[in-house]
């Protein structure tokens, strides 16, 4: 699946996005959190526990416990602050 | 009922004469421009301006988003006509960010919508402000204002 990253967070993760195809236990988006962190100081940094983040899947707002069986696209992004 | 997202400016007379073309049902149009205002930012005892700022957005989502707003807003009021233009890119002090218009009938139910419609996409459409100050760049934190401007909306 292709995740991508918004605003401040693309900088410190330092990709705009990546394919990654996480193991089978990585069943929710917090999971695919989870498991990104791992990747790289920036992934945590970006993705770590207090910081204000949301996300999307498949171009729609989700939860974090929202699942990822058959998800091609989960994005990462701070809140809006368009308008 | 239109949405778009371009890095271009746009022509408000040119975009209400093509919204109301042709429908002799719209009684009152509100509209709504957003423009870039001259800021400046404190941190500690430094004050700077902001000269300019970049829009980013989410390309895809961006345009699904404010369709839903839009789809919303049309269920909760009669509406004849509705346009979101939103921009993105670089944009000075004084430039146009945003138009949002809505035809109505009438006006009621025009302002209540445009309203509404300026509300939700500041909380509900992914863009985000990075700012340019002299020292630096610097992204825009949402506002909790922001948050509460949408909330007034939420069905009880």
């Amino acid at each position: 699946m292709k995740v991508r990253y918004f605003a401040w967070m693309k900088r410190t993760v330092g990709l705009p996005e990546e394919e990654v195809m996480p193991p089978a236990e990585v069943r929710t988006v917090g999971d695919l959190v989870v498991w990104l962190r791992a990747r790289s100081a920036g992934h945590a940094e970006a993705l770590a526990a207090g910081a204000a983040f949301g996300a999307a899947v498949d171009q729609k707002t989700a939860s974090f416990d929202a699942p990822l069986a058959g998800v091609r696209e989960v994005a990462f992004f701070p809140p809006f602050t368009g308008g | 009922m239109t949405v778009r997202v371009q890095q271009a400016d746009f022509d408000v007379g040119a975009e209400l004469d093509g919204l109301t073309r042709g429908n002799r049902k719209i009684g009152g149009l509100a509209v709504f421009v957003g423009l870039v205002r001259e800021m400046h930012t404190r941190d500690g005892l430094h004050r700077e301006r902001i000269d300019a700022m970049t829009l980013e957005h989410y390309p895809g989502m961006t345009e699904k988003a404010l369709e839903e707003i839009e789809a919303e807003a049309q269920r909760r009021w009669p509406l004849e006509a509705t346009l979101i233009v939103h921009r993105h890119g670089r944009l000075e002090a004084g430039d146009r960010i945003v138009l949002v218009a809505v035809g109505s009938p009438h006006r009621e139910a025009a302002f209540e919508a445009c309203e509404f419609l300026v509300d939700w996409l500041k909380t509900k459409a992914p863009f985000w402000k990075l700012e340019e100050t002299p020292s630096g760049e610097k992204w825009v934190e949402a506002h909790e204002g922001d948050d509460a401007a949408a909330a007034r909306w939420a069905k009880k």
